[in-house]
C-alpha cells in the first residue's frame, strides 16, 4: 500500500475543505438563534418552523415541484424519442448536423437560451406563467436526456430488437417490451437530472416566469436581495438532506444489485 | 440410388424450400452477394461456410428479413419473401449472441413468439414446457439469463428459436461463444434436435470441422459467391477449385504441369466382355464414403482395371454430371465389382491403373502420376491437392505409385497424430500426417531425418491452377 503523505492529506482536505466549506456553514447557521446570519447566538431549531409557516416559500416550492415534474416528464419522453433515431437511424442526409444541434443547448449560455424564449413567447402571445416556464425547462433539459439515453442506447445490442422482431413482435412491440424495459435505468437517471435541473434553474426561468409562477430558486434570490435570513439556511439545509438521502440510497441499491448480479453469474457457472 | 440416403439435391421432382434467384445485394459500392442462385430442400441441415466478409451473414440476414435484396428473388415455397418484414415471416433465426431477453425469465424468453401469436394461454404453456423438455432447461424456466451459465444460454436461444415451429431455422455462429467440449456436444445435440423437429436449418459458419460435422450440405462461399456446395465427404474428397481444397481442413498444393497419360488398356483386362450385373454397387460407393479406405498400398490392378474400362464408359457420363462425386473407387471396392471373375492376373508392376494424368512438378523429378485426373488438362498448368493424412512416411522407400523424397524440418505432435513437415527434393514443403499409434518415445522418425513420403495414384485431387 502506498503512504499516505503529507502532500496527499494537504491537497485532500483542501479539495474538500473547497467543496465543503460554504454548505457546512451554511448547515450550521441554519439553527442559529440569532436573526443575524454571520454571529452564533446558540442553537435553535426556530427557522425550521418559521420556514413551515411562510406561505410563500410554500407556494414556490409546489410551483418548483410541479414545473419540475411536468418538463421533466416531457423532457424525458422528447430526449428519448431523440437519442433513439439518432442511434438507431442509420445514415441520412444531415444526421451529423442533427445530433450536434441536439447538444447545442449544453453549451448555449442560459441567458440566450431564456431570452430567445421570452421573445418568442412574447411573439405567439403566450401569457407567461406555469406553462411558459415548464416549455422553457423542457427545452434546455431535454438535451441532457438525450445525451444520457444515447450513452445507454449506443451499448445495446441490437440484436436484441432483431430478436423481438424475428420472433414476431411489431416494431412498437419490440421497443415497449424489450429495448425500454433495457434501457429504462438509463431513462430513469435522464428523468432525475431533468428533474434536478428545472429544481434549480434560475436564470431561464427567471425570463420566462409570469405572475403567480415564482418558483424557489426566484424567491430565495429575491429573498437574499433584502438581506439573508436564516429561513433561507433552514431551506436550503432542508433541500441539501433531500439530495443526499437521496443519493446515498440509490447508490446502495445499485451496489446491492450489482454484487447480487455478480454472486448470481458465479453460481451459474458453477452449477454448469 | 438407396432409398434411405437423405438427398432431395437429386431428386428431380424434390420441391424447395428456399430458392435464390439470381438475388444480389449491395452496400454502396460493395457487392456483398453477387447474382447467387441455389435451391435449399426441407428438412435439410445446410451449411454455409466461408472465411468473414464472404457474404454468408449477408446471405442469412436476407433470409430472416433483416437486408432486402438487391436484385433477384427468394422463394420461400414458392412465395417471393425478399421484401416480407422479419416479423411476417416463417423464419426464425438464432443469434450468434443468442440476443436473449436479459430482463425475461428462461420461460418468459421461449413463450415471447408465441405471445405475439395471440395464442391461448395453455397452448402457449404446453408449448413452452415441451421446447423446454427438449432443451432440457425444465429446472431453469424461472431464471434469467444471467443466473444460467453460456450453454444454458445456448439452449435457451435455441429452444426460443423453434417454439414457433418455424419453416426454416437460422443459426448464425450458434456454437461460437462455447468452449470446444462443450461445442462438440451441442453439434451433436444440435443435429439431434433438427431431426427430432423435422426443421430445416441453415447454419452460417466459419469453422469447418463444425459445417462438416452437422451438416447434410455445406456450400463454400467466397466474395459473394457460392464456390461449391455438395455433401461433406464430396466437398473433402473432391474439392472443385483450389480455393475449396485449401479453405478445408490441411492440405498440400503442388504445382505443375499436366500430361496425359496413355489409357491403352493392358493386356490383362481381356476380361472385359463380362456383362454388368453391377449397376449396384456403383452408386453405393458413392454414398457411403470410407475415407481411410484411399490409403491402402496395393490396389487390386483387375478391379481397377475392370471399374475404369467397363463401369466408367457405362455410367461415367451419368455420374459426371449433377453434383460432384467422390473420385473413382480405389482398392477394397473394386474387388467387389470383381468378385465374379476368378483369375486375377497382375501383370503390372507397380498397379497403378490407365488414364489420367502424369505431372511435372519439379525439374529432374519423376512425374507425379495422377490415374484420377482429367485428360482433358493435358498440357495445363494445374494443382495437386494432396490430403497429409493421405500421405505415408517411412524411413525407407516404398513400393507405392508415388514416392517423394525429403528431409524432416519440423513434427507437430498433436498427441493422436503427428504432422511431418517434410521439405522434398525440389524445395517444396509438404506436410504428412501420421496417427501414433506406438508411444512417442517409440517413433523412429525425428527431425532432419531422411524419408520417403508415399501415395497412391489416386489420393490427390487435380485441379486447374487459378
Amino acid at each position: 500500500m502506498r503512504r499516505f503523505s503529507w502532500f496527499n492529506a494537504t491537497s485532500l482536505t483542501l479539495g474538500f475543505a473547497f467543496l465543503y466549506l460554504p454548505m457546512i456553514l451554511l448547515v450550521v447557521y441554519s439553527f442559529n438563534e440569532s436573526r443575524l446570519v454571520t454571529v452564533w447566538a446558540g442553537f435553535s431549531t426556530k427557522w425550521y418552523g418559521e420556514l413551515l409557516q411562510n406561505e410563500e416559500f410554500l407556494d414556490a416550492a409546489w410551483v418548483t415541484l410541479k414545473v419540475a415534474f411536468f418538463s421533466s416528464t416531457i423532457a424525458t419522453v422528447l430526449g428519448t424519442m431523440a437519442a433513439y433515431v439518432m442511434i438507431r437511424a442509420g445514415r441520412f442526409p444531415g444526421r451529423t448536423l442533427f445530433s450536434g444541434m441536439i447538444y447545442a443547448p449544453l453549451v448555449m449560455p442560459e441567458v440566450i437560451t431564456g431570452l430567445s424564449l421570452l421573445l418568442l413567447f412574447i411573439g405567439i402571445g403566450l401569457d407567461r406563467g406555469v406553462l411558459t416556464v415548464v416549455l422553457a425547462h423542457t427545452t434546455f433539459s431535454m438535451c441532457y436526456v438525450s445525451v444520457v439515453v444515447s450513452s445507454r442506447l449506443s451499448t445495446f445490442d441490437q440484436a436484441l430488437e432483431e430478436a423481438a422482431l424475428d420472433l414476431g413482435a411489431s416494431p412498437f412491440e419490440s421497443f415497449t417490451l424489450i429495448t425500454l424495459p433495457i434501457i429504462a435505468p438509463a431513462v430513469i437517471s435522464g428523468w432525475l437530472l431533468a428533474f434536478t435541473l428545472s429544481l434549480d434553474d434560475l436564470v431561464i426561468a427567471s425570463f420566462t416566469t409570469g405572475p403567480g409562477a415564482t418558483t424557489l430558486p426566484i424567491k430565495v434570490f429575491s429573498a437574499v436581495r433584502l438581506g439573508v435570513s436564516p429561513e433561507i439556511n433552514a431551506l436550503s439545509t432542508l433541500l441539501i438532506s433531500i439530495v443526499t438521502v437521496g443519493v446515498i440510497t440509490a447508490s446502495l441499491v445499485s451496489k446491492r444489485a450489482a454484487v447480487q448480479r455478480r454472486r448470481e453469474e458465479q453460481a451459474a457457472q458453477r452449477t454448469a | 440410388m438407396a432409398e434411405s440416403v437423405f438427398a432431395p439435391w437429386n431428386d428431380p421432382e424434390a420441391k424447395p424450400l428456399i430458392q435464390f434467384k439470381g438475388v444480389t445485394k449491395r452496400f454502396g459500392d460493395f457487392t456483398a452477394i453477387d447474382d447467387l442462385t441455389q435451391n435449399i430442400y426441407e428438412r435439410e441441415f445446410f451449411a454455409l461456410l466461408g472465411p468473414s466478409g464472404c457474404g454468408k451473414t449477408t446471405l442469412m440476414r436476407m433470409l430472416a428479413g433483416f437486408e432486402e435484396p438487391t436484385e433477384g428473388q427468394i422463394l420461400l415455397n414458392g412465395v417471393d419473401i425478399g421484401h416480407v418484414p422479419p416479423n411476417k415471416r416463417a423464419v426464425n433465426m438464432m443469434f450468434q449472441s443468442y440476443a436473449l431477453f436479459p430482463h425475461l425469465s428462461v420461460y418468459d424468453n421461449i413463450a415471447f413468439g408465441l405471445r405475439r401469436e395471440k395464442k391461448p394461454k395453455d397452448e402457449i404453456h404446453a408449448r413452452v414446457k415441451e421446447m423446454l423438455r427438449l432443451t432440457r432447461l425444465d429446472r431453469f424456466a424461472q431464471r434469467k439469463p444471467h443466473q444460467i451459465s453460456g450453454g444454458q444460454r445456448q439452449r435457451v436461444a435455441l429452444a426460443r428459436s423453434l417454439a414457433k415451429a418455424p419453416k426454416l431455422l437460422l443459426l448464425d455462429e450458434p456454437l461460437g461463444a462455447l468452449d470446444k467440449k462443450l461445442r462438440e456436444e451441442t453439434q451433436f445435440e444440435l443435429m439431434d434436435i433438427q431431426e427430432k423437429t423435422g426443421t430445416t436449418f441453415i447454419i452460417v459458419t466459419h469453422d469447418q470441422e463444425e459445417a462438416m460435422t452437422v451438416a447434410s450440405r455445406v456450400a463454400v462461399m467466397d466474395e459473394g459467391r457460392i464456390v461449391q456446395v455438395a455433401t461433406p465427404d464430396v466437398i473433402y474428397e473432391a474439392p472443385n477449385s483450389v480455393y475449396v481444397a485449401d479453405f478445408i481442413g490441411d492440405v498440400n498444393l503442388i504445382r505443375g504441369t499436366a500430361r496425359a497419360r496413355p489409357t491403352d488398356t493392358p493386356p490383362e483386362t481381356v476380361a472385359k466382355p463380362e456383362p454388368e450385373p453391377k449397376p449396384a454397387p456403383a452408386p453405393r460407393e458413392t454414398a457411403s464414403a470410407p475415407a481411410p479406405e484411399r490409403a491402402a498400398p496395393q490396389p487390386n490392378t483387375l478391379g481397377r482395371a475392370l471399374h475404369d474400362k467397363l463401369l466408367s464408359p457405362i455410367f461415367g457420363k451419368w455420374l459426371e454430371d449433377e453434383p460432384r462425386r467422390l473420385p473413382p473407387p480405389t482398392a477394397p471396392e473394386a474387388p467387389r465389382a470383381a468378385a465374379p471373375e476368378t483369375t486375377a492376373p497382375s501383370p503390372q508392376p507397380q498397379d497403378i491403373p490407365p488414364g489420367g494424368l502424369e505431372i511435372d512438378w519439379s525439374e529432374g523429378q519423376a512425374a507425379i502420376i495422377a490415374a484420377n485426373g482429367d485428360p482433358a488438362l493435358d498440357g495445363e498448368k494445374v494443382v495437386l491437392a494432396l490430403r497429409p493424412e493421405k500421405l505415408g512416411i517411412a524411413k525407407t522407400r516404398p513400393q507405392a505409385p508415388n514416392t517423394l523424397k525429403g528431409k524432416v524440418i519440423d513434427i507437430a505432435y498433436l498427441g493422436n497424430i503427428s504432422t511431418y513437415h517434410v521439405e522434398i527434393e525440389g524445395g517444396v514443403m509438404v506436410k504428412a500426417q501420421a496417427a501414433n499409434t506406438r508411444r512417442i518415445a517409440r517413433r523412429d522418425i525425428t527431425w532432419e531425418d531422411e524419408v520417403w513420403l508415399s501415395f497412391t495414384a489416386t489420393a490427390g485431387v487435380v485441379l486447374k491452377d487459378e
